[in-house]
């Protein structure tokens, strides 16, 4: 568990340093996530030593952002002006990339899967 | 005679203890009710576990940087937690190869309309330029978001507190919003959650199956990168185009 962590910190730390001494706008961790994707490829064994742990990490991934939420407090008084404006963008711009994300991958797939329905003929 | 409770309290609240084991017994109890709700996207941990936060930490009179001492080693989490999303990725690698273009296309579409559609209505309902700026990174993952918004001239704390607004209003209503057009495939349905809605989306998707849970995970991941490489060069122009001052 603990070389598992050490493996995701070190992935981390590196996309990171690459991040900000390339001047990447690429968040570090993003970036991280990305080469650990690339030596899981080259190492299959890597994933078999990994998989408890990030498996762990990511059950409790909704507990991770209860820090930040909190910071609600904060700013009290400007979301207590501005409530309107916040929630409604909020709420209508998420409905609509769930929307629009959704409905291009379906459209492909039938695409897809059409054209694989005329191969196998 | 005894230290009286307050004082305790003022002594405990000095160290990250404190607020450390307040947001894990939070949390536990937010689960529990999660639990007892039977899974409801309502019951959001999140939400409950923040809103008994909030509540007490009020009432307490503490603040909120004095319980961000305590609280940093899980929020630190976030970062090994995003680089632990490369494992359902990899564990998804062949439906990812089939599908690598209409992902990347329906990434493009979800985070143009993210960017582009949360701007255009905060501006319309007459939000001013620092909060349209901070709301703009809204559907990224909090570390990311949070770069973003420094970047483009939003207040970084306020939009780390839109995030998670938006991860849970993702969260309960993308299943509904799905359902109502018919959208049932799984990949789809991960994707656009992730896109949208972040970890709080990936991590409710995880409970729905894995597979959905790995397109999420795979969708919050490149929405962040996507959005840090057009957001600074995108949002501000567009918000001086709507003649924000």
């Amino acid at each position: 568990m603990i070389g598992a962590l050490a493996t995701l910190l070190g992935f981390q730390l590196a996309g990171e340093v690459i991040a900000f001494g390339l001047h990447l706008p690429i968040p570090g961790p993003v970036l991280g996530m990305a080469m650990l994707l690339g030596y899981l490829a080259v190492d299959a064994g890597a994933a078999a030593r990994l998989r408890d742990t990030s498996a762990g990490v990511l059950k409790h991934l909704s507990l991770l952002f209860v820090p930040a939420g909190v910071g609600i407090m904060q700013h009290a008084g400007r979301i207590g002006a501005e409530w309107l404006p916040i929630t409604v963008a909020l709420a209508a711009s998420s409905v609509l990339s769930i929307a629009a994300t959704a409905a291009t991958i379906a459209w492909f797939k039938r695409r897809l899967d059409a054209q694989d329905a005329d191969a196998a003929q | 005679m005894p230290t009286p409770l307050s004082e305790i309290w003022v002594y405990l609240a000095a160290q990250p203890l404190l607020g450390l084991t307040l947001t894990l017994v939070a949390y536990q109890v937010a689960q529990a009710i999660h639990r007892r709700a039977r899974y409801s996207p309502l019951a959001n941990p999140v939400a409950i576990a923040v809103a008994m936060l909030v509540t007490l930490l009020t009432l307490t009179h503490t603040s909120y940087r004095t319980y961000f001492e305590g609280a940093q080693f899980v929020h630190f989490m976030l970062g090994p937690a995003t680089v632990a999303l490369a494992m359902p990725l990899y564990d998804q690698r062949r439906t990812l190869q089939r599908l690598l273009w209409p992902l990347l296309v329906a990434l493009g579409v979800g985070v143009a309309t993210a960017l582009v559609s949360v701007v255009v209505i905060a501006r319309l309902l007459g939000a001013s330029r620092e909060t349209i700026l901070s709301l703009a990174p809204k559907s990224v993952t909090a570390p990311v978001a949070m770069g973003i918004s420094e970047k483009i001239g939003g207040y970084p704390s306020l939009t780390a507190v839109v995030v998670v607004l938006t991860g849970i209003f993702g969260a309960i209503v993308a299943k509904p919003v799905l359902d109502a057009l018919r959208l049932r495939d799984v990949v789809a349905r991960g994707f656009a959650i992730g896109v949208a809605a972040h970890g709080i989306g990936t991590a409710r998707a995880f409970q729905v199956s894995e597979e959905m849970g790995a397109f999420a995970g795979l969708a919050m991941g490149l929405s962040a990168l996507l959005t840090a490489l057009v957001a600074p060069a995108l949002v501000p122009p567009l918000v001086g185009w709507m003649g924000v001052r």
